[in-house]
């Protein structure tokens, strides 16, 4: 059993997600930095797939109840046991009795601490991961509060102190980001002078940024070509007839501010899509603070397969080193 | 019908089409119809088919089926599904305290963000579309059924056309930003759609009244949601119902015993029927319930 002593930010238990239910609206949710929580479960011993806590900016203070391992990959927020630092990327113990606090974030946005044995909570619809919109899966469908007692599975044994991520496996985060979009859905109602500007431009993360979306600021406004709208699509001409969003799907309302969805996206609405981030990317943006610079960057399908087959090549290299 | 579907990728992982840029029942049955024959193929790697109101989307799994693999099997089932004109469907009678307090709390607090500050949602709706007063706007929102013609935005929230002629369809923009809160179950329209909020949280629909009536529930308290979490179904026709304070009072208390239960017939729905006398097929469906 780990005790919250102090919740954070928003922390809250997820897994790699769960599938097939978007449908009736309840997106995957699931770690936004899917390679982090790989990466931390796989140190200490558990499948990639195990549930671990997702720590966003600010991190938790949990005491522990029983020794576990436990890794923090993801955002570089320093792990401390009774105040002495840890490393992050490397397996550690935390005795029964012992409290486990994180530094502030220097670069990225979420920090993913497994535990030997996974976050026991149940699975709900496939998963274990906590989609707060909806108060479903992870602990009591929410994020954790001060007191909560968070179950710990069954560790399996093949974690060990130590383990550590070689310097080629960890992730380079901050800085200015580049992600990679494949234009299309709704790319063809720009005016040309706004189809060339939103990739022109710098743009920077906005304060309204979380597991639902990401707001940029700081390019010009994106004007759509003017037409008389159709019937059920509303009066703005960035309106369409409500209909599915992509997960990474980029929505422009009112040509203001674009929105990159993530992994507790909304499902549908009636923005027009200019564009979906590609799958490889996603990761980059869940490490996203407020403020930091981004650049998007227009790539075919092709390109955008090619880089995804790069990304599970490294996802393999991580299963290959440590085996659950 | 006659024009292809348009179809487009969201990125590696998404396939978006696109039936038709505006909204009718016809545009939702050949979605319905497409979406159908893509699901019968049971395509190795696709992971959602997801319908909505005049397009629909698949997730997939690039790792497990190339994308223009399945594009391919998607525009054959394009080809030979026959838009099916009848659906063995359900109607279910969803009783509404409309212009009620808590929905009122809220459009006031979130005045600013309207179109018409110095009326309420009910108010601003009856006037733009043309109608006498609040009662009448009522009168025509609970006077015909709607379809469900997407299920979405967030868990099992219905988006909602009614089956009356164009002509008579009542339509309002969405807030001029959206508001940061809305209370549950509250009834929502914006553009042509109803909607029904299956949870708290943001939106930008104006707001007409609330439900007693859970509709979407993770613990699957009540019988009606204990096959699934989510109650509604893209095809479901929901005819609206106005009730008291004391009715409301009322079953909210059921609710809370456990105790609530909808009134739900099954139906079988013909689209030609429909559109040959929207009017009077209408009052088909409502007798139904009776």
């Amino acid at each position: 059993m780990i005790k919250v002593l102090k919740p954070g930010l928003a922390t809250s238990v997820q897994d790699l997600g769960r599938e097939g239910y978007y449908h009736l609206g309840i997106p995957p949710s699931g770690a936004l930095d899917q390679y982090a929580l790989s990466a931390a479960n796989q140190l200490v011993g558990n499948p990639a797939s195990a549930a671990a806590l997702e720590c966003t900016l600010l991190g938790p203070e949990l005491e522990f109840q029983q020794d576990a391992l436990v890794a923090v990959c993801g955002a570089h927020m320093t792990p401390r046991v009774d105040g002495v630092e840890k490393h992050q990327d490397t397996a550690f113990t935390v005795k029964a009795g012992q409290v486990l606090r994180f530094d502030f974030p220097k670069v990225g946005a979420r920090a993913y601490l497994a535990v030997a044995g996974g976050i026991d909570v149940a699975v709900v619809l496939g998963s274990r991961s906590t989609y707060a919109l909806g108060a479903l899966g992870g602990f009591e469908g929410r994020r954790l509060v001060a007191g909560d007692e968070l179950p710990v599975g069954m560790a399996g044994g093949k974690g060990r102190d130590g383990n550590s991520l070689p310097m080629a496996l960890r992730q380079s985060l901050g800085g200015e980001i580049t992600l990679r979009v494949v234009p299309g859905l709704y790319y063809e109602r720009l005016t040309d002078s706004a189809a060339k500007s939103f990739f022109a431009e710098p743009w920077t993360v906005g304060s309204e940024a979380d597991r639902i979306g990401y707001r940029f600021k700081g390019g010009s406004a994106l004007g759509f070509q003017p037409r008389e709208q159709p019937f059920g699509a509303g009066s703005d001409p960035s309106n369409i007839v409500d209909s599915c969003y992509p997960i990474g799907s980029i929505q422009v309302p009112a040509g203001l501010e674009p929105i990159v969805l993530h992994r507790d996206a909304v499902s549908g609405g009636g923005y027009a899509m200019i564009g979906t981030v590609i799958s490889a990317d996603l990761d980059l943006i869940g490490q996203m603070q407020p403020n930091q610079k981004a650049r998007f960057t227009a790539v075919t399908l092709e390109e955008a397969l090619e880089a995804r087959r790069s990304y599970k090549k490294k996802l393999s290299c991580l299963s290959k080193l440590f085996p659950s | 019908m006659s024009h292809p579907i348009r179809y487009s990728f969201g990125a590696d992982e998404h396939l978006f089409a696109e039936v038709s840029d505006s909204m009718s029942l016809e545009a939702f049955f050949k979605g319905m119809a497409v979406t159908r024959a893509v699901e019968r193929l049971a395509l190795e790697g696709v992971l959602d088919v997801c319908l909505a109101n005049a397009s629909f989307q698949i997730r997939f799994d690039p790792d497990r089926i190339a994308p223009h693999t399945l594009l391919e099997a998607v525009k054959r089932a394009e080809a030979d599904a026959v838009a099916e004109r009848t659906l063995h469907t359900r109607i279910i009678e969803i009783p509404v305290l409309y212009n009620d307090p808590w929905t009122h709390e809220t459009l006031m607090r979130f005045r600013d963000r309207h179109q018409d500050p110095s009326v309420t949602d009910l108010e601003y709706a009856a006037r733009i579309n043309g109608l006498a007063d609040v009662d009448a706007f009522i009168a025509a929102h609970s006077g015909a059924p709607w379809f469900v013609s997407m299920v979405g935005f967030v868990a099992g929230l219905p988006f909602m056309f009614q089956m009356v002629e164009r002509e008579r369809q009542l339509q309002v923009p969405k807030y001029l930003r959206p508001r940061t809160d809305t209370p549950k179950l509250t009834l929502g329209h914006g553009g042509c759609f109803g909607c029904i909020y299956s949870v708290r949280g943001a939106g930008g629909y104006q707001m007409f009244g609330v439900t007693p009536a859970p509709i979407y529930d993770p613990q699957q308290k009540l019988a009606y949601l204990k096959e699934h979490m989510v109650f509604f179904r893209p095809g479901d026709i929901v005819q609206f119902k106005p009730m008291s304070r004391e009715a409301y009072d009322q079953a909210v208390d059921e609710v809370e015993a456990g105790r609530f239960d909808l009134r739900i017939r099954p139906l079988e729905f013909s689209l030609d029927a429909f559109l040959a006398d929207p009017v009077g097929y209408a009052k088909s469906l409502q007798e139904v319930l009776a």
